[in-house]
């Protein structure tokens, strides 16, 4: 205890801390959407994307790689979110190229161009979280919390339409709900998020940060309120108590956030075999 | 009054053309059925009235004081996910989303009318029930409940007692029937041409010959003979 209360007497703890829980947060919230909607797949291309864009950044010695990252994944997502409707393309296989191809070729521009001496630690630090979120500076903290109030008021304000449009889409065309425009913001939103979370998890494990406690509080709950709320406790207590658990222990914050998720999923599927789902 | 006009209609999708000139008028208060064969394209003509793909060729018109987001869809066979989380208000209350304008939220009449329809139907004690523990009849009140949140004019059923017994089947009829009588236009997709026959005040015949008319008229009709023989042969 008294160690907990000396780290948290560092600045890079609590901005870690208030960092993790805000994407924890936001990638929870739509996580329902992505789950229901069979869009995970493309969280998971996303992240790749991302991860190519990062790569490139690196090479042209970006100051600010946000800048590069944040436009390339939301335009990655406007485009799959289109072949994904597409009937002619596999919405899937296109996802996989893209994914792979962005995967690819991000890994090869930083072996030919990293001026790094510790390549492959670079690789897999954005492969699989770095310790980045724990030398976050005040500037990276703010842009965080901006981004995540506007995710969230954005999700608040059009709760009832994503509802609409995850539950029936064809219904809410056929009342004259704006259908393309929802799921247009739907994939924005996904890309702000991943762009968000790759400081933290890192771009491999981003979708379990999106879709583990999504698919926890369904094992629980049955109305969509209610699972939405539960996986945004979920996942802010997992992310807390992930970063806590990798500060003390010295594990990579990462994996140890998706580690705790995972064990949260367990008991909650015990949870829901006991309780009986009626 | 005519509440839809459909003139030279041509329906299909992008290689293949499934109906060619298709013209029929419904009027308010009229209950219309239409019957086919399996794979004659009544789906894709509820859709296409829906404006959910668009005619190959044609006009569809709605009539005055009907705007195309005022009708209330009952689709066939609703692909919900076997694990939707969703209770039953919160299906029946976004029957009103195309009443929010540029609301986030629904107000309290929203709520009410909701609520009245839930009543209308019997399924208020189901409220806080999940939408995928229900029967299949009591699904298909919950998915009706929600469309006549969106209109009070016409309604368009695919197929809306596909898969269900035929006592609960009887019910969901006279259901549809009486809200008819209370001054809903109804359009239904039926594979069931007995109550079709029953109920409909107008039957559109599509597949290879096509109909359309008043119900007694179609009795009478080399179509629907032919068609009427058929299912009968059929059921026997
Ligand atoms: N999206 C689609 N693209 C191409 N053909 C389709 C599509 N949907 C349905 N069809 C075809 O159109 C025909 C009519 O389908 P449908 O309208 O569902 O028939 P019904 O409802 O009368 O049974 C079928 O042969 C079907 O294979
Ligand atoms: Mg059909």
């Amino acid at each position: 205890m008294d160690q907990l209360a000396l780290y948290f007497s560092y600045p890079f703890v609590r901005y870690a801390l208030v960092v993790g829980v805000l994407i924890a947060l936001c990638s929870s919230l739509l996580g329902v959407t992505l789950v229901l909607k069979r869009f995970s797949f493309i969280g998971d291309g996303l992240s790749h994307v991302a991860f190519g864009a990062m790569a490139i950044a690196s090479v042209f010695n970006l100051s600010d790689q946000m800048l590069l990252v944040l436009p390339v994944t939301m335009l990655s997502a406007v485009l799959l979110l289109r072949t994904g409707q597409n009937a002619k393309i596999k919405g899937d296989a296109a996802v996989a190229m893209i994914s792979v191809g962005a995967l690819a070729i991000g890994y090869l521009l930083m072996n030919l161009f990293s001026t790094s001496t510790n390549l492959s630690g670079d690789v897999c630090s954005t492969l699989f979280g770095s310790t980045s979120i724990l030398t976050l500076k005040q500037m990276d903290v703010w842009v965080c919390i901006v981004l995540s109030v506007v995710v969230v008021a954005v999700f608040v304000l059009f709760y009832n339409r994503i509802f609409s449009v995850t539950f029936d889409e064809n219904f809410a065309r056929a009342v004259g709900t704006k259908v393309n425009t929802y799921n247009l913001l739907i994939a924005i939103i996904i890309a702000v998020i991943i762009v968000l979370a790759m400081n933290l998890v890192g771009s491999l494990l981003i979708s379990a940060l999106v879709i583990f406690p999504a698919l926890s509080a369904m094992r629980v709950f049955q109305r969509f309120l209610s699972v939405t709320i539960c996986s945004a406790v979920l996942s802010v207590c997992c992310a807390a108590s992930g970063i806590l658990i990798s500060i003390v222990q010295g594990t990579p914050v990462g994996s140890t956030i998706v580690a705790v998720n995972i064990v949260v999923f367990v008991v909650f599927a015990i949870i829901g075999k006991i309780g009986g789902r009626s | 009054m005519a509440e839809l006009i459909c003139e030279n209609l041509v329906l299909g999708y992008e290689n293949t053309i499934l109906i060619e000139d298709l013209n029929f008028e419904v009027n308010k208060g009229d209950y219309l059925c239409i019957v086919g064969e399996n794979g004659s394209g009544k789906s894709t003509l509820m859709r296409t009235l829906l404006h959910l793909q668009p005619p190959v060729k044609g006009r569809i018109a709605f009539g005055e004081g009907l705007s195309a987001t005022q009708i209330g869809y009952l689709p066939q066979q609703t692909i919900v996910q076997r694990d939707f989380p969703a209770s039953v208000w919160e299906i029946v209350l976004s029957g009103c989303q195309s009443r929010l304008g540029h609301r986030p939220f629904y107000s309290k009449e929203e709520k009410q009318l909701a609520e009245q329809n839930m009543k209308r139907l019997g399924i208020s004690d189901l409220r806080k029930r999940c939408y995928r523990s229900l029967s299949g009849g009591q699904q298909q009140r919950v998915l009706l409940a929600r469309a006549l949140c969106a209109t009070e004019k016409l309604l368009l059923l695919d197929e809306p007692v596909s898969g269900l017994d035929p006592k609960v089947t009887a019910e969901m009829y006279r259901l549809i029937a009486g809200l008819h009588k209370e001054g809903i236009t109804v359009i239904m997709i039926s594979h069931d041409i007995q109550a079709a026959l029953q109920y409909a005040t107008h039957i559109l015949h599509i597949g290879q010959q096509v109909f359309f008319g008043k119900t007694n008229e179609y009795l009478d009709s080399p179509v629907g003979r032919q068609y009427l023989n058929m299912e009968g042969g059929r059921q026997n």
